[in-house]
């Protein structure tokens, strides 16, 4: 099998939707909303999708959106692993683009968890079968958030990491939020802050948490070919991988290495690339511990050094590793599946539409999502040729 | 008033496992074929496939992996305990276990202190696994 990459398909649209607390609004209209942006994005019409990929309108996400927006796709994916899904998507979407089995194809995405106020910490409901229902909820495990921590306490004793590092990369994030006007978060913030927020679940404080805000995004794919006659400069798929490692958190095999250190390797072999090739990073924060550990992981240090990488400010505006530059999930929304955030900040630093928080000469992107208990990975690295 | 805390739900997969609990006598399986020692139970052994486990009773010695201390509770149910530990236990027989670690303040609790498995009859008919520090530990 070769690993050729996909450098024959483009990311040619990309929007979000409105954002923050939309009560007004339902989830799938939100996703709408940002599919119709993008397409408008991209100078694509509706008509020409052929290639659906969503979920989380019930058990057949794709099938009732499609039914929404009037869509008969010729490929259709429901996936669904968590945060990481829409970048995982990219490559699903390449995939099927490249074996012809679509030409332009929509991935999207929409939540309304904030209105809803659905982001209990227990949890949602689920089958009291579940392994999740018998063997961790009767144990109070705040979920995700529990889970994360238990990541968190692990790599500080194994590692001697420390909150103030954890709130390093808060702090970074709030500040590219504060040169994104639709960040929801903008306000200065200090480590001490960070620090002086109430734990929540230790050692996690409050300010190491992710925002809970409604939203939605879209991204338009196709070939690059049909790019050529599109508004936008194309950005290629140079690389892609995605992996799954465990559901509940007993069954992660070290809480300190994730599905990251499986899809990086191998996403970065896929675009003949390395770490260091990597101008713009958009890694997501789900917590702070998460970018640790996939900085980590992704090789761009070595393990345990993370809390290092991230000192002195090193991932803010004008440091020397640009990371998160929307404000990430910290600070400028948090719908619930953050993945798809990280790909549209990418694609737009990649077109020199960052405006203020534009990083200098970006033409590789790395994004990198993240889903449910540490338990999927999904890694693009994307480019401007 | 206080909801009633989530209590496990025993499918056919599970059941014994839980009535072992509920007699205080924990165990994990054993495949049959490779002997790989798995949590949580389930019929087919995620390693080789063969589905012809055994039951081995564990020794109760465990070592606490890592550990969060839950300032806010998960639910109402847990709101009267609060704060409260969640851990993950290493036990000597080579499987990790999410339960509360109990009798340990959040002071107390360390990376890799030894544990011990004790038991609580949380409800008529539902008993849950809980770990204390091995008596000098802390
Ligand atoms: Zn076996």
């Amino acid at each position: 099998m070769k690993p050729a990459g996909f450098r024959d398909v483009a990311l040619v649209g990309v929007a979000e939707s409105d954002l923050g607390r939309v009560p007004g609004k339902t989830a799938i209209q939100l996703a709408a909303e940002a599919s119709a942006r993008a397409l408008a994005d991209a100078g694509l019409r509706k008509s020409g999708v052929d290639g659906l990929f969503t979920f989380g309108f019930g058990r057949m996400g794709a099938v009732q959106f499609g039914e929404y927006l009037r869509l008969r796709p010729r490929y259709s994916d429901s996936s669904f692993m968590g945060g990481s899904t829409p970048v995982a998507f990219i490559a699903h979407a390449a995939a099927a683009i490249s074996a012809g089995l679509c030409q332009v194809a929509l991935v999207c995405y929409g939540s309304t968890q904030a209105s809803d106020a659905a982001r209990k910490l227990g949890g949602t409901p689920e089958d009291p079968r579940l392994p999740s229902s018998q063997y961790e909820r009767p144990f109070g495990l705040p979920t995700p958030l529990g889970a994360y921590a238990l990541a968190a306490t692990r790599h500080m004793a194994v590692y001697g990491t420390t909150s103030d590092q954890l709130a390093e990369i808060a702090v970074a994030t709030r500040s590219w939020a504060a040169l994104n006007p639709i960040a929801m978060m903008r306000g200065p913030l200090t480590i001490a802050d960070v620090l002086a927020s109430p734990v929540i679940a230790s050692p996690l404080h409050r300010l190491d948490c992710c925002l809970v805000t409604d939203g939605g995004g879209a991204l338009v794919i196709t070939t690059r070919e049909r790019a050529r006659d599109l508004a936008r400069v194309p950005i290629v798929v140079l690389g892609v991988a995605e992996t799954h490692t465990h559901q509940i958190i007993s069954q992660m095999p070290d809480l300190t290495v994730t599905g990251a250190a499986a899809t990086g390797p191998r996403a970065f072999a896929m675009a003949g690339l390395g770490p260091g090739d990597i101008d713009v990073a958009e890694i997501y924060d789900s917590f702070t511990i998460t970018v640790l550990l996939t900085l980590e992981d992704l090789g761009f240090c070595t393990k345990g050094e993370g809390g290092a990488f991230v000192a002195k400010q090193r991932t803010a505006p004008g440091g020397d590793f640009p990371l998160n530059t929307q404000g990430g999930g910290l600070s400028y929304c948090h719908p619930g599946v953050f993945g798809i955030f990280t790909v549209i900040e990418a694609v737009r630093q990649l077109r020199g539409e960052g405006g203020t928080r534009q990083v200098a000469d970006a033409s590789v992107a790395l994004c990198h999502g993240t889903g449910g208990v540490l338990s999927s990975s999904g890694t693009a690295i994307l480019g401007r040729l | 008033m206080a909801l009633a805390r989530p209590l496990p739900t025993p499918d056919h997969e599970s059941a014994e496992f839980w009535r072992r609990v509920g007699a205080h006598a924990l165990a994990v399986q054993r495949c049959g074929a490779c002997g790989t020692v798995r949590f949580y139970p389930r019929a087919l052994c995620p390693e080789c496939l063969n589905d012809q486990p055994d039951w081995v009773p564990v020794s109760g010695r465990g070592t606490l992996y890592s550990f969060t201390v839950c300032y806010r509770p998960a639910s109402e149910a847990f709101a009267d305990r609060t704060p409260y530990i969640v851990a993950l236990v290493d036990l000597a027989e080579g499987v990790r276990l999410l339960a509360n670690l109990v009798d340990c303040t959040p002071e107390q609790a360390r990376v890799g202190m030894p544990v011990t498995l004790a038991y609580d009859d949380a409800a008529p008919g539902a008993t849950l696994y809980v770990f204390r520090p091995e008596a000098g530990a802390a």
